[in-house]
């Protein structure tokens, strides 16, 4: 037998937002207290959850100069919904998504951390570059998007007559690069299977329409926040051609075209991921 | 229907055709995947159609050539040379998933769609053994 314990701490914070009470899970790997390095706060995908960074969490070239934060939204993951919950249908707004992600950096005393976010998560930082310019050391959006198109209709992804977890895995699993290892391609995929009912298609609200945010992104000032870009050559979702438009609308974003990745880098392949993430970490850190 | 000219009508994938009922009954995920799907889908490839029909998840009936009023659950369909640029043994960006083509609106999917939604990940598994190298 062979066993190994990965360097990776869990723990439940209880955090009152908008009213409403939360308990959210969330993973750090990394030194903290007075070892503490710089916070970097990794926000999951739709419909999926902060496992997504496990591969981040347990290379010691990230962790050596960065604490790596993932909270699993309320909703998903091991974050419960709140209270009520099942007498309402959720939807993710950009209003809800950008305080969240604020009230959780605030209760853990983070001082302006790196934020990280995929696909909604590399929309929201968008967002948050809008709304909070001066409250993050950069902020990095993979899989980003001002805003994007349907290509199917999201109802499929909530009914009682069809799989939740079937269809979501269905429809994301050619988001995944054809190079991914088989492994961590249906890793992937087995994280979209439990999500909870309705939750992917609730994300896709503020992925779809209420995160709308193409009139804005001239506003971003990457003076005071520089933002980095990172988008899988795979990606049909937010194509390499959508987050170049951002890149074009935003002075000073920089953008890498990631080869022989999708929609989901650091899950789907997180070495290769990690030879593109890091040289971005290494010019933050450099920064201070 | 056969030789050449019919599988250039069929967008290039006759020969896959052929062995396809073969390829899915060696494909044991594929087959537990789908192991209560009873549905018939059009593939309609230019001018030419396919009518597939599934029963328990393997594929009981293929039928192509002078269709008359081909009857299907659900059909997909596009130009010739759409479809052979998704059933491309190594498809480029974007050109690699069904869902990609529908998104730009090349192929489009239309009938009853509980049977292809319900089990997409089957489909998806399907069409792979469409091309030339399985990538699935």
């Amino acid at each position: 037998m062979t066993a190994k314990i990965e360097p990776v701490v869990g723990r439940y914070l209880h955090l009152d937002y908008a009213g409403r009470h939360y308990r959210i899970y969330f993973e750090t790997a990394g030194p903290e207290g007075a070892e503490r390095r710089i916070p970097l706060v990794c926000l999951h995908t739709a419909g999926a959850d902060g496992r997504q960074y496990r591969g981040l969490m347990n290379a010691a070239s990230v962790t050596e100069r960065f604490q790596v934060i993932a909270f699993d939204m309320p909703w998903h993951g091991k974050s419960s919904p709140p209270e009520g919950w099942q007498d309402e249908e959720y939807r993710l707004t950009a209003d809800f998504y950008s305080g969240i992600v604020m009230a959780f950096i605030a209760a853990l005393g983070l001082e302006r951390p790196v934020v990280m976010g995929c696909s909604i998560g590399g929309r929201v930082v968008l967002h948050l570059g809008l709304r909070h310019p001066d409250a993050f050391r950069a902020l990095i959006g993979l899989e980003s998007s001002a805003h994007v198109d349907p290509y199917y209709d999201t109802s499929w992804l909530h009914r009682a007559d069809v799989h939740g977890g079937e269809v979501a895995a269905g429809a994301v699993s050619g988001l995944v690069a054809p190079q991914a290892p088989p492994a961590n391609r249906w890793e992937t995929l087995w994280h979209y299977m439990q999500s909870g009912p309705g939750v992917f298609k609730g994300d896709l609200y503020f992925y779809g329409i209420d995160g709308d945010v193409r009139s804005e992104l001239g506003r971003i000032d990457t003076k005071r926040c520089p933002l980095y870009l990172l988008t899988g050559e795979y990606d049909y979702s937010c194509t390499p051609e959508d987050t170049l438009a951002v890149a074009r609308a935003v002075p000073g974003a920089k953008v890498t075209i990631m080869k022989e990745l999708g929609h989901f880098p650091m899950s789907e392949n997180p070495a290769l991921f990690l030879s593109y993430l890091g040289p971005v970490l290494a010019e933050i850190d450099a920064r201070g | 229907m056969g030789g050449a000219a019919a599988d250039a009508d069929l967008g290039g994938i006759g020969t896959q055709l052929a062995r396809l009922a073969e390829r899915v009954d060696q494909d044991t995920a594929l087959l537990r995947r789908g192991r209560i799907l009873n549905a018939s889908c059009l593939l309609i490839i230019g001018d030419a159609s396919v009518l597939l029909r599934i029963v328990d998840g393997r594929i009981h009936d293929i039928r192509h050539g002078s269709l008359v009023t081909p009857s299907a659950d659900f059909a997909i369909s596009g130009d010739a040379a759409v479809w052979r640029r998704f059933l491309a043994a190594s498809p480029p960006p974007g050109d690699h998933d069904l869902l990609a083509f529908v998104k730009r609106r090349e192929l489009q999917v239309t009938g009853d769609l509980h049977p292809l939604m319900s089990h997409l990940l089957y489909w998806k598994g399907l069409f792979a053994h469409l091309r030339a190298e399985p990538t699935r």
